[in-house]
């Protein structure tokens, strides 16, 4: 809402603030005041001129000489204005002047003939080109006639006038109008409001003898009011109305158009204006629109209607869209003479929905589907009827053709002072709650120690006691309200288990040298499913803004992945990332089951220690470590087991097991993958978080530290290049019993020397007894039979 | 024989003082110290001499050994000490190479945001409360008292997927499914989330944010207690000089509502372009519980209130660390993650 200061000043005294203090007042209380806007931009020396004498000019055909009086004296001043003509009156900045954008004029020589300043547009003057008057939109503006040449057009057009723009929740619908506005002001500067004072003289003709009305929707449509004027002139506003609708940010048309749209901005009511010759039948019947009826709106948009839209016809066809935009086939133009002025109270949840079916909004839409004032109806038609009278020279025919079916009731709220005081840790005292209630016009009687409101319908926003409390505190000012902290039972608070061990999880990854990521949920669904763990059916929105952006994902790594491609593509080559967050699986369940998972993908050098020589690459290991190492943190017993998946290199991907369930996986990608994704070498893991974390590891009790020494025997074996170290591992673990205590890989060997097809893997044992000292004797014979276990399982010792 | 041991002793003191090395010292020492060395010799040739001189030389002789002796000690000392000044010396390095580097990683920028605020909470005795992404119309919104066709509706234009489930809008909804599971007892709890919004991506917009709210529900909760709770957030979150001040607005689940300001941290509150010369910071939503919420969740709103308050963990760290464009979070730079490494308290 653009509420321009003077105009306000109609309604109500601002006791001479400055603009900025005004608006800050208006925030503070509880509109926020989202910008200050100066109209005059800094202008000068802008004043009225006569054109005397407009020639071409002789070397630019697009160019004019004019001879301008612009207050005694005469200047030539050189215009491109293809609308420039000898005899009207026009705007010039004279030289020496500032014009917005800090633009300064000054004499000139064009093609060799001189120029003593410039004939502006309203563009110039700082007015945005789509509240330019169409007729005057490619050139200069033409004042009206009666414009006192030599006058200073800032100061006699209103442009000395500074724009509050206000940024509007949706309760206070109440202030998308000037009159609203000036209660909210009047409420805060303890000021009366004056309204809008309407006379005009009746015809003896009535209404109702040109005009019939029938309301077949009256839940949509339970106040009609129609208003007819005739012998209008249709013709251009006056400079007044048109600076106040640019003001207000509409584009003058003509003196009709603009008094509908004048008083709504004042009222907050919408109007409409048929010309009533076209309407032809001198009926207006509302009602809901048949199914597949057409309507061509005055955006020239041809609409097909359906039944929840309501319609206004003339008891033929529709003539206008209820409450949202008029029909082309009844506009006003310039050889109307006859018009009938609609205000009229639809209901929010039939505009809503007709302007949503057509994605059509308007000044007038967006008010009825915030409520509008039912006391502010039959004023507003009033207040047009007398304002067209006084502009268009038009009668107004007597009396209104009116269906009025309208709860027009103030509500009553009661409430007690010490609830108020009770919901604000405050003692405002009786009487001030009552001198505020005042300031806000809101009718109070004091009975019993509570207070009776009687709500003016106009704030359909204050329903409860609650409302009122607001009223109260924003009013008195927030910042008399007290700090203090709640007094109830302290609890200890503090992080569930589940929610503990995650941040021990992003700890320890951040401590193994990985960033933590978070990227978008929404995915495309080409890439929803792939790396994912268990594909269910794909999540897609109903209306998604792009396909890149419509399903939502099914595995983190894609999105990770693409950003550690954004990473390379601008020469970070090594990169380490993690994320912790949902996927989003269908469930038989309404919902989805939002199951949280880890992905880490990782590529480039892990160790890079650059002068000492040392450098490592990322790989398979390197985040098996990881994976092993958050395992031992949180107490989960993980498996690894060769794995397969889409996109992961065949020989260089392993399942993670946990309890015998495949909760994760983790692989280098494939080389078609990364080459499709510009990368190198990538590592990359997703795993079922949920899982780890919600496993309850076991107590923590201490194993005594060893009294007595332990012994280690190396084996180094020669097994086949298919066994998996793993299974050897588990074949010693097997035989060595309970003295065998640790068995470590240290050495593996598939160089050149080894015969075809076989490698060499050594394991260091560690046997140990906790009640004594091991004999050489007993380790032996422990040893033994890890090593003919060995052969059995087809390895071969190697000396 | 006397002469002769001058000579020797002059001789031995020499080849003393001329060792440069252990080595050569060493040498010094068996030559004449040793058992077959010349004082050895002496020692051994006084059965030739009468025996009333034997004494005398023999004492003399002693006096010789044990001042050529310490001489040698004296001498092997320094050497020694020398060695390994040496030694000292060539194994000197240079300490301004760089260390070897530990391979660290760090919490994204919002997640550092959202712990601290967590934690300030926990301290004070909230809770942690998580809900689901992907939520039920109901729980989003007519829960918190916007029913189908409010026009609140159109501040949050929402991702739908069917009539009824939609990507939560705020993280509102785990307040009321709190507030439903706790059946009309008190509540502290804060909630944390992502949130959904279809808004185009740019510089001050992102499609995904996160969102972090707080609700206490207890008998006679007030205003002031509201207040006095983000007094004490804003002053432990941006410093104990911040100032707060509370300004009417409007959300559809408070009544009333606020959003609250706190002096600029940059300028303190004298103007600069972070607060855009206003001195103040807009940094939450808050209210009063709107009975409507109350009862909709079985509350008794005569005789339990409450407050709650929300915030953008991505504001809040645009304004703390300067950052110009939310998309900076979503694109996971490594030049943007890992400048949240050091500590700040
Ligand atoms: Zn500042």
């Amino acid at each position: 809402m653009l509420v321009s200061i003077k105009w306000l000043q109609e309604y109500v005294d601002t006791q001479g603030l400055a603009p900025a203090d005004l608006g800050e007042k208006i925030t503070r209380s509880g509109i926020e005041v989202d910008a200050v806007i100066d109209r005059s931009h800094g202008m000068t020396n802008v004043v009225v001129g006569y054109v005397k004498e407009c020639v071409k000019h002789p070397e630019a055909d697009k160019l004019s000489i004019c001879q301008v009086d612009v207050g005694g004296e005469t200047d030539q001043i050189i215009c491109g204005a293809p609308n420039i003509a000898a005899g009207q009156k026009v705007i010039v900045a004279r030289p020496g002047a500032t014009l917005p954008g800090d633009i300064k004029i000054k004499k000139a020589k064009l093609r060799g003939e001189e120029s003593n300043g410039m004939i502006c547009s309203l563009q110039e003057l700082g007015i945005e080109s789509k509240l330019v008057p169409k007729a005057y939109a490619e050139g200069i503006y033409v004042l009206p006639e009666e414009a006192e040449t030599g006058s200073d057009v800032i100061t006699n057009f209103d442009l000395d006038d500074t724009v509050l723009e206000l940024g509007l929740t949706p309760n206070r619908a109440d202030a998308m109008s000037m009159i609203g506005v000036a209660y909210e002001v009047g409420a805060i500067l303890s000021e009366d409001v004056k309204l809008p004072e309407i006379s005009y003289t009746e015809a003896a003709d009535s209404a109702s003898s040109l005009l019939t009305l029938n309301i077949d929707a009256p839940d949509a449509n339970p106040l009609y009011v129609a208003k007819v004027v005739r012998n209008v002139e249709v013709k251009e506003s006056p400079m007044w109305l048109q600076q106040r609708l640019m003001a207000a940010g509409v584009r003058p048309h003509n003196n009709i158009v603009d008094v509908t749209n004048y008083v709504l901005m004042e009222y907050g009511q919408p109007l409409h204006a048929f010309d009533y010759d076209s309407l032809k039948t001198g009926n207006i019947t509302v009602r809901h629109a048949k199914e597949g009826e057409m309507i061509t709106t005055l955006d020239n948009a041809e609409r097909k209607l359906s039944a929840h839209n309501l319609v206004i016809t003339n008891g033929e066809e529709p003539v206008a869209l209820a409450g949202v935009m008029g029909g082309a086939n009844s506009e006003v133009s310039a050889s109307t003479t006859t018009i009938v002025i609609e205000s009229a109270y639809f209901a929010s949840g039939s505009i809503r929905q007709t302007s949503k079916d057509h994605n059509l909004r308007s000044d007038a839409s967006s008010r009825y589907e915030k409520g509008v004032d039912p006391n502010r109806v039959i004023p507003a038609a009033e207040r047009a009827a007398s304002l067209i009278a006084e502009l268009s020279g038009g009668e107004v025919l007597s009396g209104s053709v009116m269906f009025d079916a309208l709860d027009k009731e103030e509500k009553i709220v009661t409430v007690s002072p010490d609830f108020i005081n009770a919901r604000l840790g405050m003692k405002i005292s009786f009487e001030e709650m009552m001198r505020i209630l005042k300031r806000l016009k809101f009718n109070t009687e004091a009975i019993n120690g509570q207070l009776v409101i009687s709500v003016p319908t106009r704030r359909q926003d204050i329903q409860i006691e609650e409302d009122v409390v607001e009223e109260i505190a924003r009013l008195h000012g927030y910042d008399e309200i007290p700090a203090t902290l709640p007094e109830m039972e302290t609890t200890p608070g503090g992080l569930t288990p589940y929610q503990h061990k995650r941040r021990i999880v992003r700890n320890y990854l951040e401590g193994a040298g990985l960033l933590q990521a978070i990227t978008y949920s929404l995915t495309s669904s080409k890439s929803a499913q792939q790396f994912a763990l268990a594909k269910t059916e794909m999540t897609r929105l109903l209306m998604p803004m792009s396909e890149e952006r419509s399903t939502l994902r099914q595995s983190l790594l894609p999105h990770l992945l693409e950003s550690v491609s954004f990473n390379t593509a601008r020469r970070s080559d090594s990169v380490a990332l993690y994320e912790t967050g949902a996927v989003f699986l269908k469930t038989d369940g309404e919902l989805l089951d939002e199951e949280e998972h880890l992905a880490v993908a990782m590529t480039g050098l892990w160790l890079d220690n650059a002068w000492q020589g040392e450098k490592k690459s990322v790989d398979f290991f390197v985040l098996k470590g990881i994976v092993e190492g958050l395992a031992a943190k949180l107490g989960v017993a993980l498996e690894f087991e060769r794995g397969q998946m889409d996109g992961l290199h065949p020989g260089r991907t392993a399942y993670i097991i946990k309890d015998g369930n495949r909760i994760g996986v983790i692989g280098q990608l494939h080389p078609s993958e990364q080459a499709a994704r510009n990368l190198k070498d990538t590592i990359v893991l997703e795993m079922n978080l949920a899982v780890l974390l919600n496993a309850e590891p076991e107590a923590l009790l201490y194993t005594p530290v060893p009294r007595y020494p332990s012994m280690s025997r190396d084996v180094a074996l020669v097994l086949s290049k298919i066994v998996e170290a793993g299974s050897i591992e588990n074949t010693i673990r097997n035989a060595g019993g309970k003295l065998l205590k640790q068995v470590r890989v240290f050495d593996l060997y598939e160089g050149d020397n080894m015969e075809e097809g076989k490698k060499s893997v050594a394991f260091s044992l560690t046997y140990f007894d906790p009640e004594k000292t091991l004999t050489d004797e007993e380790v032996t014979r422990v040893h033994e039979k890890v090593l003919s276990a060995l052969k059995d399982a087809g390895a071969e010792l190697r000396s | 024989m006397e002469a002769q041991l001058h000579v020797l002793k002059t001789e031995a003191l020499e080849k003393i003082a001329a060792s440069e090395n252990v080595k050569e010292l060493n040498g010094v020492r068996v030559a004449y110290l040793g058992k077959k060395g010349p004082i050895t010799d002496l020692l051994k040739g006084m059965g030739k001499l009468p025996a009333e001189e034997r004494p005398k030389m023999g004492a003399l002789v002693n006096v010789v050994r044990e001042e050529v002796t310490a001489s040698l000690e004296e001498r092997m000392a320094l050497l020694e000490e020398q060695a390994i000044n040496e030694k000292l010396q060539s194994e000197t390095i240079d300490v301004t190479l760089p260390g070897r580097p530990v391979q660290t990683g760090n919490a994204h920028p919002l997640t550092r945001v959202v712990e601290e605020i967590e934690d300030l909470f926990i301290s004070m005795g909230y809770e942690i409360a998580e809900g689901p992404e992907v939520e039920k119309d109901y729980y989003n919104f007519e829960a918190l008292n916007l029913p189908k066709g409010h026009p609140a509706r159109d501040m949050q234009d929402s991702f739908y997927i069917t009539e009824d489930i939609l990507l939560r809008t705020h993280t509102s909804p785990v307040q009321a499914r709190t507030m439903e599971a706790k059946g009309g007892e008190p509540i502290k709890i804060i909630c944390p989330g992502k949130v959904y919004r279809r808004d185009n991506d740019d510089a001050t917009h992102s499609h995904q944010f996160t969102q972090i709210e707080g609700l206490v529900i207890g008998e006679d909760i007030r205003m002031s207690d509201l207040k006095g709770t983000l007094s004490v957030f804003a002053k432990k979150m941006f410093g104990d000089e911040r100032e707060i001040r509370l300004r009417p607005s409007f959300f559809p689940f408070t009544e009333p509502s606020v959003e609250m300001d706190i002096s600029c941290f940059k300028c303190g509150g004298s103007g600069c372009n972070v607060c855009k010369k206003t001195g103040w910071l807009e940094i939450l939503g808050a209210g009063m519980v709107h009975p409507n919420v109350l009862e909709m969740a079985g509350y008794d709103s005569k005789r339990l209130t409450g407050f709650a308050f929300g915030m953008g963990p991505e504001r809040i760290a645009m304004l703390k660390y300067g950052v110009e464009d939310i998309r900076h979070f979503y694109t996971n730079d490594v030049r943007f993650l890992s400048q949240f490494q050091r500590t700040e308290v």
